[in-house]
């Protein structure tokens, strides 16, 4: 799995993290053709994302920038950061790329908003404001 | 009529354009149009003057909601946190100017905090790199005039720096490179094919997290001796034709991001494209640069080196010397250990861009948020304090990706009443020193003996 950046996201995040452009932006994965169609996925499905520290649900898009099999991307942002490790190798730097993953078909769930995925996270959630 | 203001600094990235026409209108208040921005940068200005902005500080109620409260409270609050903690933590300054950044570290020492900027989650590996090996670089204007080559090594400046290519690297005609595009040779080295590599001459799909290999692999083709067939996935005549194009470069620039500093062996993979850079000087002129994120995120590392002679992670808690060691002082470690009982968040967004571990220990301290919008550490936050934006509201100094300064503009005023970064450090700076004093009083009427007043 890498985290990096998108067009998209930094003209979202600079409209608001807690905008639907925001969200539409960086609640996503994209994976190799070979890999959607291992996992049996239709496009725009949802996914469960699980790594050594977390787990999130996003969604999986096809996009412009073409990965090799057996790789993933999420744009940097609140969803990729559910499941980066923060192991630093002491250097400060977290593994913001480069880790293993697991992705699974989930039915019946939706994707959390920004805030919920960060105010649940630290007790401070309390629904839909 | 509207007015037209020219020759604005954008800040949002490490470009830092500077060429940008911002009209405003007749009362001055209302952005109307940005022109020669990118999409983000359009989006900053036109952000700027939304309805959703803040404009008095916001204190977290027992009951989860907000409420507004004065600069002075809010002012007196963060001094009091400061004050309080043992080992508070100032992080973020990305997106600020150089005088607020210094303002800062006057109130890091006096509180005896650490105070650490994003380039600890960013290129910090690339500071450590620099440590070991050195730092051949050169300014953006060198690689326009003179470029023949470009190699972008692990970065993909059509998202992250969308002018990057246009101004400086592959499509502007030069002084020496008249025919522009024309005249240079497209490199670029990705496990994704990203739409940087679209416009590459020659792509490479590097393995990822074996970046180091192929450095390796490079240096030894360079150096005349013998590879493998495959080098982190990438065919031995590949590596040899494009090392051949290194050699016989006039000028060439390797820029590089996050898909090295962000991997596995951060900083090494920095520190063996630095070598390789000076292996090719062995042959023609190179030189490297760091994609630098934000548009001011190589200022703290300048007015703090000035300042304290580091660049990042610096630890003030013992106020009198400062001591740098990121594995040790980084805002992440610091985190993940729970040594740090205090988060000030400023000029960045540490609760969307922390991995979420990191956010969960901070939040168990106090967290005040430093910032002009609404975002997911101002959501989090005891105190939210809005200031006014850099570049847009506020003039300042800023160091681009290069570490060339460059003079932003303010082009409307703030809301009214909102303050700016350094106005803000300064005065908690002044309300920190107040409450020092009165303590000095107290301790001084306590250590007075029986039968002589305070003060004698
Ligand atoms: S390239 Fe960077 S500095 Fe230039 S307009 Fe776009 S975001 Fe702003």
């Amino acid at each position: 799995m890498i985290t990096q950046r998108s067009i998209e996201e930094g003209v979202a995040m600079e409209k608001g993290k807690t905008t639907p452009e925001y969200f539409e932006a960086c609640s996503i994965i994209e994976m190799h053709d070979d890999d959607v169609k291992a996992l049996g996925l239709v496009p725009n499905q949802l996914v469960r994302v699980t790594s050594e520290c977390g787990n999130v649900v996003v969604k999986t898009v096809k996009g412009r920038q073409s990965l090799y099999p057996g790789l993933a991307f999420i744009p940097q942002g609140v969803w990729a950061n559910q499941v980066v490790p923060p192991r630093t190798q002491a250097t400060g730097e977290p593994q913001y790329s480069g880790f293993p993953v697991t992705v699974e078909p989930v039915n019946g769930e939706k994707r959390k908003s920004a805030l919920e995925l960060v105010q649940g996270a630290v007790g401070m959630w309390r629904g839909d404001q | 009529m509207p007015k037209k203001v020219e020759n604005v600094g954008c800040p949002y990235c490490g470009v830092c354009c500077d060429d940008l026409v911002v009209t405003v209108s007749d009362d001055g208040k209302q952005i109307l149009e940005v022109e020669n921005a990118c999409a983000i940068g359009n989006q900053i200005f036109h952000h700027a003057t939304g309805s959703e902005r803040i404009r008095l500080p916001r204190l977290r109620q027992p009951d989860g909601t907000y409420k507004d409260i004065s600069y002075e409270e809010a002012v007196d609050y963060a001094a009091k946190v400061l004050y309080n903690a043992k080992k508070p933590l100032i992080y973020g300054f990305g997106s600020t100017n150089c005088e607020g950044m210094a303002a800062a570290a006057k109130v890091a020492e006096k509180a005896g905090a650490v105070l650490d900027n994003c380039a600890s989650i960013c290129h910090g590996s690339s500071f450590l790199a620099i440590f070991d090996n050195g730092y051949p670089s050169c300014t953006l204007g060198e690689t326009k005039n003179r470029a023949d080559v470009i190699v972008y090594w692990g970065a993909n400046p059509a998202h992250a720096h969308p002018r990057h290519m246009s101004r400086y690297s592959i499509f502007p005609r030069g002084f020496f490179t008249g025919k522009g595009h024309m005249s240079r040779k497209i490199i670029v080295i990705d496990p994704r094919h990203t739409d940087t590599a679209q416009v590459a001459d020659i792509y490479l799909q590097v393995k990822q997290g074996h970046d180091y290999e192929l450095f390796d692999a490079f240096r030894a083709v360079v150096r005349g001796h013998e590879i493998p067939d495959v080098v982190a996935g990438i065919k031995r005549e590949q590596i040899v034709e494009v090392a051949n194009i290194l050699k016989k470069a006039r000028f060439g620039t390797i820029f590089y991001g996050m898909g090295l500093c962000h991997s596995d062996g951060r900083n090494h993979n920095v520190d063996i494209a630095i070598s390789l850079t000076r292996d090719l000087n062995d042959y023609t002129k190179w030189t490297i640069m760091a994609m630098r994120g934000h548009y001011n995120i190589t200022g703290p590392g300048a007015v703090w080196s000035w300042q304290y002679g580091y660049p990042y992670c610096l630890d003030l808690t013992k106020k009198d010397i400062a001591h740098m060691n990121p594995g040790e002082t980084s805002s992440i470690d610091l985190a993940m250990r729970d040594e740090v009982d205090a988060f000030i968040n400023i000029g960045t967004d540490a609760g969307a861009h922390f991995p979420i571990d990191a956010v969960k220990h901070l939040r168990k301290h106090p967290w005040i948020t430093i910032d002009p919008n609404i975002n997911m550490a101002s959501e989090i936050s005891d105190l939210h304090i809005p200031v006014g934006i850099v570049g847009v509201e506020v003039p300042g100094i800023v160091y681009r990706m290069d570490n060339v300064p460059i003079q932003y503009r303010k082009v409307i005023d703030p809301p009214e009443g909102v303050i700016s970064d350094e106005e803000l450090f300064e005065r908690i700076y002044r309300r920190l020193s107040e409450l020092e004093a009165d303590e000095a009083v107290k301790e001084h009427a306590k250590a007075a003996p029986e039968g002589v007043r305070a003060g004698e």
